[in-house]
């Protein structure tokens, strides 16, 4: 048996509506028979009468919704169709769930699920990376999984945690992203994970970046480069430890994301890299981001704008030259 | 009007039309004791932030609050001090709140009007227009799920309030997910400093609740005994079943937006419109009129909610404020899941 990311994520919404009755999901197509754009809520509003809803095209009123079930005591799980249009709802996210706890004493357990990441030919308003602009505000956790374990452990997680979560699940990594079966634990979240290990230089990544990462480890190893790669798993809280250990190990640090270049969380790992632990660095720390334009429709151009495996290897031997 | 007011309440024991005016006038009396106490408060420089009041929203607010029983859900907004009172808000919340004493529900973390207590079903507002609208939707959805009964939802909002994109969003998915909410819109005829021909364009903001799916009704904002029947009636259709229910009331705002603005702009033209009388004088007139209670009863009622007001004040005067070393500067609840990037 095998299993896809998307799939995990479809069975812990079913894992998470069978067990606890505080669970339902709320969001564009998800409900009736279609299942959601990308089927990742496929049968459950069959399996689960009622708690598997269609919402109309208002993403500020989806999550106002969840916010005042989840102060009633409920557990929303909202899907934004894609992470891209939850620009609209982002009052709700930052302003209403974010604050909150800290106004009120009160949490918000939702979690807002943001299809997340470019695709070919999904153009500018289809493609979006968000996870930076959420990490900024207080008051919310940010997931970004990197694998079919942790799509299915942290999305369980999510909706336990009594704090608002988003989170990114990267739409690249759906359908080419296997495993052998679902985990029945978890690493818990706020806590990297180092992929691979290695000594002259760490790459420090998070969701779909974690797998481009990987592969640029492995051609490097054939030129006689043991790169470490560690996978953030989620960028709030941000586990500063483990990247600088993993520092101390390589003394090289090159970050990369998938958002926008500037600030970010590449930005914020650097800072605290180089504020912590200045004296483990051989070289400057390095970053590397998709380019500072709307992410763009042509697959030429798309795979020219995010970072690719040619472009993170040639960041990396430029920096273990140095 | 005041014989047709409705009776309610199976918590508490249904009050007659008079009872239920005289209760309603109380509230708006003791709110425009306290905010003209908070207003000297600010003047004299001992309240940071603003003070937001709701001189000549009171009636309207106070029938809000009247008509809700434990375990409904209030969304206040900002010039909802009757009806907040009436909902039973202690009055320490709100000079706690105004004086920063970390007692205070939000223990000087936020304050004015944006104080709330949702555990006690008093969603706390965000300054952010409209948003609480689908933030009371969702508090319904909870009591359905979770198989409670027979309760409601009342959401506050202003005529400027009513023209956000995020209020849309809220009466559309109020009305598709069918729940028990009644909206009351207070058109007290400026956003800020902008009048209404700058904030819509519609004959009648009313007219807009067909085309949500909500019962829509109209009521002079100015008359107590009007809003009483209006926004009772519109409490008693939603606890019934019937579709969401919309309110809008007419008033004139008595006051700046805060008391930061002297509202020069409010032109002499429109003090003279019906809509612009003070409800609180309308009602007491009402009550001289139809000799509901005497001079001294009422001299009485006025003593009494100035000394509950100077006793809350002083109370909050004496409590110590929020220390920014003591605070533990941290946004979310689960202790473990702190980001500490320093």
């Amino acid at each position: 048996m095998s299993i896809t990311y998307l799939e995990a994520i479809r069975e812990a919404q079913a894992k998470l509506l069978r067990d606890d009755e505080r669970v339902f999901i709320y969001g564009q197509d998800v409900g009736g028979t279609f299942g959601g754009a990308f089927k990742a809520t496929k049968g459950l509003a069959k399996e689960f009468p009622g708690r598997v809803l269609n919402t109309p095209i208002s993403e500020d009123a989806m999550v106002g919704t969840a916010i005042g079930a989840a102060i009633e005591g409920m557990r929303p799980i909202v899907e934004m169709q894609f992470a891209d249009f939850s620009s609209i709802a982002l009052n709700q996210i930052l302003n209403n769930a974010g604050t909150h706890y800290w106004r009120t004493n009160v949490p918000v357990p939702i979690t807002v699920r943001l299809p997340s990441g470019g695709t070919k030919g999904s153009g500018p308003f289809h493609s979006q990376s968000m996870e930076s602009i959420y990490a900024h505000y207080p008051g919310l956790i940010v997931m970004t999984p990197a694998t079919v374990e942790d799509a299915y452990t942290m999305l369980i997680e999510a909706v336990a945690i009594d704090d608002p979560v988003v989170y990114c699940e990267h739409k690249y990594l759906y359908y080419h992203l296997k495993a052998d079966k679902l985990p029945t634990e978890g690493v818990p979240t706020g806590r990297a994970r180092v992929a691979r290990e290695g000594r002259d230089l760490t790459i420090v990544s998070y969701s779909a970046m974690v797998h481009e990462a990987l592969a640029v480890a492995e051609q490097l190893a054939g030129e006689g480069f043991e790169i470490e790669v560690v996978d953030l798993r989620s960028v709030k809280p941000l586990d500063t430890n483990t990247v600088l250990a993993s520092v101390a190990r390589t003394g090289r640090l090159l970050c990369v994301g998938e958002s926008f270049p500037w600030g970010g969380v590449t930005a914020e790992v650097t800072a605290r890299v180089a504020a912590e632990g200045f004296h483990l660095l051989d070289a400057a720390p390095q970053r590397l981001n998709a380019k500072d334009t709307p992410i763009p429709y042509h697959p030429h151009l798309w795979s020219a704008h995010r970072p690719n495996a040619k472009e993170i290897a040639r960041k990396a031997r430029a920096l273990l030259r140095e | 009007m005041l014989q047709t007011a409705q009776r309610q309440s199976k918590t508490k024991k249904p009050a007659p039309p008079h009872e239920r005016f005289l209760e309603a006038f109380r509230w708006m009396l003791l709110t425009r004791t306290l905010e003209e106490k908070l207003v000297s408060l600010y003047r004299g420089g001992l309240i940071s932030g603003g003070v937001y009041i709701g001189k000549g929203q009171e009636a309207v607010s106070a029938a809000c609050g009247l008509f809700l029983q434990k375990g409904d859900i209030f969304a206040p907004l900002i010039r909802d001090q009757a009806g907040r009172s009436a909902f039973g808000e202690p009055l320490l919340d709100v000079t706690r709140t105004y004086l920063g004493s970390r007692q205070g529900p939000m223990r000087g973390r936020d304050g004015n009007i944006h104080r709330g207590r949702p555990q006690d079903n008093q969603l706390a507002m965000v300054s952010h227009l409209g948003a609480m609208i689908s933030v009371t939707v969702g508090a319904l959805m909870a009591k359905r799920f979770k198989g409670e009964k027979d309760f409601i939802g009342l959401a506050c909002i202003g005529e400027g309030g009513m023209q956000t994109g995020a209020f849309h969003e809220g009466m559309n998915i109020a009305a598709v997910e069918q729940v028990p909410l009644v909206i009351v819109a207070t058109n007290n005829h400026y956003a800020y400093s902008t009048p209404n021909d700058r904030e819509f364009a519609c004959h009648d903001l009313v007219d807009r609740a067909v085309g949500y799916g909500f019962e829509g009704y109209s009521v002079d904002g100015t008359d107590l005994g009007a809003c009483l029947e209006v926004i009772g009636g519109a409490v008693k259709r939603a606890r019934a079943g019937r579709p969401p229910q919309l309110v809008v009331a007419s008033v004139l705002r008595l006051s700046g937006h805060g008391e930061h603005d002297d509202a020069s702009y409010v032109t002499e033209e429109i003090k003279r419109e019906p809509f612009a009388r003070d409800c609180l004088k309308v009602a007491e007139q009402t009550i001289v009129d139809l000799n509901l209670v005497d001079a001294k009863t009422l001299t009485e009622w006025r003593k009494e909610a100035a000394a509950k007001v100077d006793e809350a004040i002083a109370t909050a005067q004496k409590e110590a404020p929020p220390d920014g070393n003591k605070e533990d500067w941290c946004a979310v609840s689960n202790r473990d899941l702190v980001d500490s990037p320093e």
